[in-house]
């Protein structure tokens, strides 16, 4: 949009008011100093004035606070730096078609939930047919043969069964974060491919996962990050784009 | 039957006498076979402990000796207390640790030498049969002294830092809140293990180990914290995966109070072989049962990977199939903690008067379970302030039908493991249900032909075409073809199979005989 301001502050109910909300939890005992304590934080983070509008003691020697106010900091939408969406999303019709038409087979996905990970809950919303939000999933396109793993699978398993497979793609979901479990998974197994399959017989590699910062792929040794929210249909799109047309026009 | 719903007592008649009939080839197979992890309960009820300097128990170290020598299908009691007459000692970890060296040769008996070790084995057996009724007395004692909760459901809250010397005083702490019941969560790990872990856990994925020292550290300090709020503190761990029988065993031995102890979870979550579960779960549950513990089912699960309205049936499946597992294992009503979920879309039109149909079936069909309420989870997103809406709901849905536990839901759950602040919102939002609307199960009677009384029938009905489909494919090949939560686990694979064995004309397992004789 043309007339879109590029420098914005948050919104209350008046363009320009600034006002934000917040809460946190301060190891004081509730009392006078504390909600002293919660506007300094406050102050702190750019809330100016503060209004502590809920304090409540919660166990021994901690306070919850709600806080609203006015923050002096300003947003320039220029500055913004974010991963687009870099592929045209297709219709799971247009999908099969472009395999159909330009791999002449079909396209290859394996998927799994790595490591200790237990939670199918991503995977399956990508790869099973019953999908998410009313889309199909990865196996109701006909042109795709989809290996779901299921949770708890090793690398090395994850390893073998992409070469079984002939895997053009391997999908990774990662829910649990405790200490970073997530990351340090993701570089596993990334790893174990680099090392396993020489640079040109790689399967692409997608991890995706609500807490992973998308920006991130290189640092993971990964081809692409996808994050929360992310759809059957983008991903399908992003593997016709990365394994035929994206390669085709390359070469 | 309270009859809130109308459901024909004849139909309901039928389902049981359904999920017995796919239940009963499972019971025959678990009856005629024997696992490593079994096996190495009954040496642990007999007085094995501790672990070699690698940190693998001596219980698994004997089990293999007895196995490279005889095999697993006599059972290793025989051997092991054979062995044990002939060195003329009493020292059961002594003999372990020999064993381990390669010092002591394993044979299966026969005559005058068999009918010594059995009677060995035995007294053995018996005496931790013995600790674990009276650590059960001793529970008894307690909750007469400091008194049941006051209210029903029981408020169930879980902690999950990884480290036990941190969960201690978090649910020290939530106890203090308000909590009925703790639940330590265990590393997600563990179920592949194929040992129980020795000592206090300092640093766990995603939660503790289940070890007999987290059990105990945590046991005790719910004991302080007991006689501190005026009520008893129930503790809650996992007797799943690999290791059940153990960790039913050492709960009893520590006495927690519930445990999670689902007859399919292993195998559709965890990918681990059917009979090794089946096998497993039959053991563990007939001690849960000698120790008075409450099992808490796992059908929450279920709707958690396949959609909560179209595959409400099969929670009532799994229900009833727990049901007869538990009772064959000589569980009694109070212990059976079966569980459901809030799970359905919110988007879906009437969402919680379906919710509120299926938990009043759940209900009604058992009336005297402690049935445990789960909150939403698949459907919960970062919007935290739709989230504690749906937790509210789910609490009301929970007051309305009567249920016996309650999983405390965070409006954070799928963002963070709960904070502080998140678990003193969840709390404050069940006591402002539950004090304002906590006895509103006596008013709550759906209407003669109305909604929730259509579809509590209808998923009755769903239940009992289930049943008949798996009664004339058995059991196994239900679960193999994905019939629950959608996953696929054929009887011939899956993880733990290789320590699985069949019985032997002589097998002999002091414990499961002595649990039997008194069920």
């Amino acid at each position: 949009m043309s007339g879109e301001k590029q420098i914005v502050r948050p919104y209350g109910d008046t363009t320009g008011d600034g006002m934000v909300q917040v809460s946190f939890t301060l190891p004081v005992t509730h009392d006078k100093r504390a909600e002293g304590a919660a506007v300094q934080l406050a102050n702190k983070m750019g809330i100016d004035p503060a209004m502590v509008v809920h304090a409540k003691p919660m166990g021994d020697g901690f306070t919850f606070f709600v806080v609203y106010g006015r923050v002096n900091h300003l947003v320039d939408l220029n500055a913004v730096q974010v991963v687009e969406r870099d592929f045209a999303l297709l219709s799971a019709k247009d999908v099969n078609t472009v395999i159909k038409q330009r791999l002449r087979r079909k396209l290859s996905v394996v998927g799994a939930c790595i490591g200790t990970d237990a939670h199918t809950v991503g995977i399956d919303a990508i790869l099973n047919v019953k999908g998410i939000a009313g889309e199909k999933g990865l196996e109701y396109y006909r042109e795709l043969k989809v290996t779901n793993m299921g949770a708890q699978v090793s690398v090395p398993e994850l390893v073998e069964t992409a070469r079984a497979e002939k895997a053009d793609a391997v999908l990774v979901s990662q829910v649990v974060t405790q200490r970073d479990a997530h990351l340090h998974n993701t570089r596993e197994m990334s790893a174990a491919f680099r090392e396993a399959m020489p640079a040109g017989r790689r399967p692409l590699l997608i991890v995706g996962g609500p807490r992973f910062d998308e920006s991130m792929t290189d640092e993971l040794g990964v081809d692409r990050i996808f994050g929360r929210g992310t759809t059957p249909g983008e991903v399908a799109s992003y593997l016709v784009h990365a394994l035929i047309t994206q390669r085709k026009a390359m070469a | 039957m309270t009859g809130k719903l109308d459901l024909d007592p004849v139909l309901v008649a039928r389902a049981r006498e359904l999920a017995r009939r796919a239940g009963q080839p499972v019971v025959d197979l678990a009856r005629s076979h024997t696992t490593v992890s079994v096996e190495r309960a009954v040496l642990r009820l007999a007085g094995v402990t501790g672990a070699d300097p690698d940190g693998i128990p001596w219980v698994n170290r004997l089990v293999d000796a007895v196995a490279a020598d005889v095999g697993l299908g006599h059972g290793v009691a025989v051997p092991v207390f054979d062995a044990l007459v002939r060195e003329g000692s009493t020292d059961v970890t002594l003999l372990a640790q020999k064993a381990a060296a390669g010092s002591v040769r394993f044979t299966q008996p026969t005559g005058r030498a068999a009918t010594a070790a059995r009677s060995a084995a035995r007294r053995a057996v018996g005496a931790g049969i013995r600790r674990i009724d009276r650590r059960r007395a001793e529970r008894d004692r307690l909750i007469k002294r400091h008194g049941d909760p006051k209210q029903r459901p029981w408020i169930y809250l879980i902690v999950a830092t990884g480290d036990i010397y941190e969960d201690i005083p978090q649910a020290q702490a939530a106890a203090r809140a308000g909590a009925d019941v703790i639940a330590v969560i265990r590393s997600t790990g563990q179920s592949l293990l194929d040992y129980v872990p020795e000592g206090a856990t300092r640093e766990g994925f995603a939660g503790t180990y289940a070890t007999q020292e987290n059990f105990r550290l945590t046991r005790a300090a719910l004991d302080e914290s007991s006689k501190e709020v005026g009520r008893y503190v129930r503790l809650t761990n996992y007797a799943s995966g690999l290791c059940m029988p153990e960790m039913a065993t050492l709960a009893g031995l520590e006495r927690l109070d519930m445990m999670l102890n689902d007859s399919m979870y292993g195998i559709l979550f965890r990918d681990i072989n059917p009979v090794r579960t089946f096998v497993d779960q039959r053991f563990s549950r007939q001690v849960h049962a000698r120790a008075g513990i409450i099992i808490n089912t796992g059908e929450d699960n279920y709707l958690t990977t396949a959609d909560a309205v179209d595959e409400a049936h099969t929670v009532t499946v799994s229900q009833l199939l727990n049901e007869f597992f538990a009772h064959e294992a000589g569980l009694a009503d109070w212990q059976l903690g079966l569980g459901h979920a809030f799970e359905i879309n919110p988007e879906v039109p009437e969402s919680f008067r379906l919710e509120l149909a299926h938990a009043l079936l759940a209900r009604e069909l058992f009336p005297d379970a402690p049935l445990k309420w789960m909150p939403p989870t698949k459907h919960m997103t970062g919007d935290v302030f739709r989230g504690n809406l749906l937790d509210g709901f789910f609490n009301l849905a929970g007051a309305l039908t009567g249920q016996g536990i309650l999983l405390v839901g965070m409006m954070t759950e799928a963002v963070v493991t709960p904070w502080l602040s998140d678990r003193d919102i969840a709390l404050q939002n069940v006591r402002y249900v539950l004090g304002a609307a906590g006895g509103l199960h006596e008013d709550f009677v759906p209407a003669p032909g109305g909604f929730i009384r259509r579809r509590a029938n209808q998923v009755l009905g769903e239940a009992l075409d289930l049943l008949d489909r798996i009664g004339e494919q058995t059991l196994l090949t239900a679960i193999a073809e994905g019939t629950f939560g959608i996953m696929k686990r054929p009887a011939d694979r899956g993880k733990g199979l290789d320590g699985v064995a069949a019985h032997e004309a002589d097998y002999c397992n002091p414990a499961t005989d002595i649990l039997e004789a008194a069920a």
